[in-house]
């Protein structure tokens, strides 16, 4: 079986998983929604700061979310010792990390199209005009984040605490992610809007560098 | 094992002349004076810190690429005796920042690099202790180790491209150019005594992870022979 088409068959089964649940999605809207509030309590914010603020705080609140919705996507595997069944189907180890980092996408981004609006509500801050741009951005920085939260998952699966391990690998990897994604964002959502070149070819850079890492890396994560 | 104790006592004695060097030899420094002596040291706990980490992930690969468990102990060696020259680092940097830059600590690229890569290291280090199957600790903390390892470029370039759009720091002025000969040969002499002693902290590292892994297969060789003798016995009476 091709990897492309055993990737596909991994992401519907995480898909219809998640259909007949909806527990990761609802928990990660919710607690990224929770971080959006309790900021505006912590730092009561004038116009003008949270614009400032509000796009570090939305990558910060996204970085939180993923590091705990990522946790699941293989503890769930080892605690219903269903990875072994994965392991022995005839398909490359890649195939399987690549469908769990296509589903986590999908979830990620999916909340993220829910948590933006709202944001931008709360924070009074207008998207119009740069949704196209914004989407960009955001795909680019999702996707370096669930590519290293998917093999962080698979590592601290393994591991005893480990619910408390995943953000800690995870969150020190992703600084110059976090750094790129809010630059981006902010050149973005401040007034003369502007897509930045620079900060977006960085996003892409760090995604090629890890997908390529995670692809020539991923028969030791998935083995037994 | 005479070696070993040659070694030391030469390297300990470079160390020692390093030291005084740095204090007495080396000249005084027009506007910081004494202070700026600590800068033979910083600077030199840098080299062995890169060092060290470059050594780890020399480790990782080598685990991943050969399955053999000697290149872990490698891994494990580099990246505990690093994680050591980085803390000396970042404790002597805020030690000189204070009187000079007037600040302990700023978000300037090369600190907040070397800030995450200590970060990424102690978790390395920490995720090897949660992990007990030894097979399996090697071989994921290989992989963090390699993913680690590429992350430090990538942020070393986003917080170089981060400050160069906002305005430098003003207490950040470019620093020394061009160094008194005396103390580029200080430095030097440091620089070399603190790469000769990692190497005699990495040897002895990896050789106390060789005794444990020794001392682990042997207590499992016994644990097995005393199960087996129990077993025996309770067949015995019946």
């Amino acid at each position: 079986m091709s990897t492309a088409r055993a990737a596909a068959l991994i992401l519907a089964k995480e898909l219809r998983l998640e259909l007949r649940t909806r527990e990761l999605l609802t928990a990660t809207v919710i607690f990224a929604l929770i971080v959006v509030v309790l900021f505006s309590f912590a730092f009561d914010p004038t116009v003008a700061e949270s614009r400032r603020y509000g796009p570090g705080l939305l990558w910060i609140a996204f970085l939180f979310a993923g590091s705990l919705m990522l946790h699941p996507s293989f503890a769930r595997e080892q605690s219903n010792d269903t990875l072994d069944a994965l392991r022995l189907a005839p398909v490359s180890s890649f195939a399987i990390l690549l469908g769990k980092m296509l589903a986590n996408f999908v979830f990620l981004f999916v909340a993220e199209v829910i948590l933006v609006p709202v944001f931008a509500v709360l924070y009074n801050v207008s998207l119009s005009g740069v949704v196209g741009r914004l989407i960009l951005v955001f795909v680019l920085g999702t996707l370096g984040l669930v590519v290293t939260g998917t093999v962080f998952s698979a590592i601290s699966a393994h591991t005893r605490m480990r619910e408390l391990m995943l953000p800690l690998l995870l969150l020190p990897i992703l600084a110059p992610l976090l750094i790129a994604a809010v630059e981006a964002t902010a050149s973005l959502l401040s007034p003369p809007a502007t897509l930045d070149r620079t900060w977006v070819s960085f996003l892409a850079a760090f995604d090629i560098v890890f997908l390529t890492a995670s692809w020539l890396l991923a028969d030791f994560l998935v083995e037994e | 094992m005479k070696l070993r104790i040659v070694a030391t006592f030469l390297v300990v004695a470079l160390v020692c002349f390093a030291g005084y060097a740095a204090l007495f030899i080396a000249p005084d420094e027009r506007t910081m004076h004494e202070v700026q002596r600590i800068f033979y040291f910083h600077v030199a706990s840098w080299s062995a810190c890169f060092t060290a980490f470059t050594v780890a992930f020399i480790g990782n690969v080598g685990y991943l690429a050969t399955r053999k468990i000697n290149w872990d102990w490698l891994g494990v060696a580099g990246a505990e005796v690093g994680v050591v020259a980085c803390s000396i680092g970042l404790v002597t940097g805020p030690l000189w920042a204070k009187p000079v830059w007037g600040v302990w600590w700023t978000w300037d690229p090369r600190l907040t690099t070397t800030f995450i890569l200590w970060l990424l290291y102690v978790s390395y280090l920490l995720l090897r202790g949660l992990i007990e199957e030894p097979g399996r600790r090697a071989t994921l903390s290989a992989v963090f180790g390699i993913f680690a390892f590429l992350d430090v470029p990538l942020v070393y370039m986003s917080n170089r491209l981060w400050r160069t759009q906002h305005p430098a720091p003003v207490i950040f002025g470019g620093e020394g150019s061009g160094l008194d000969p005396t103390m580029g040969k200080v430095l030097g002499l440091c620089i070399v005594s603190l790469l000769c002693l990692i190497v005699l902290v990495l040897a002895d590292r990896y050789r106390l992870e060789s005794l444990r892994h020794e001392a682990d297969e042997l207590r499992q060789e016994v644990e097995s022979r005393t199960l087996g003798s129990e077993s025996l016995s309770t067949k015995a009476p019946s």
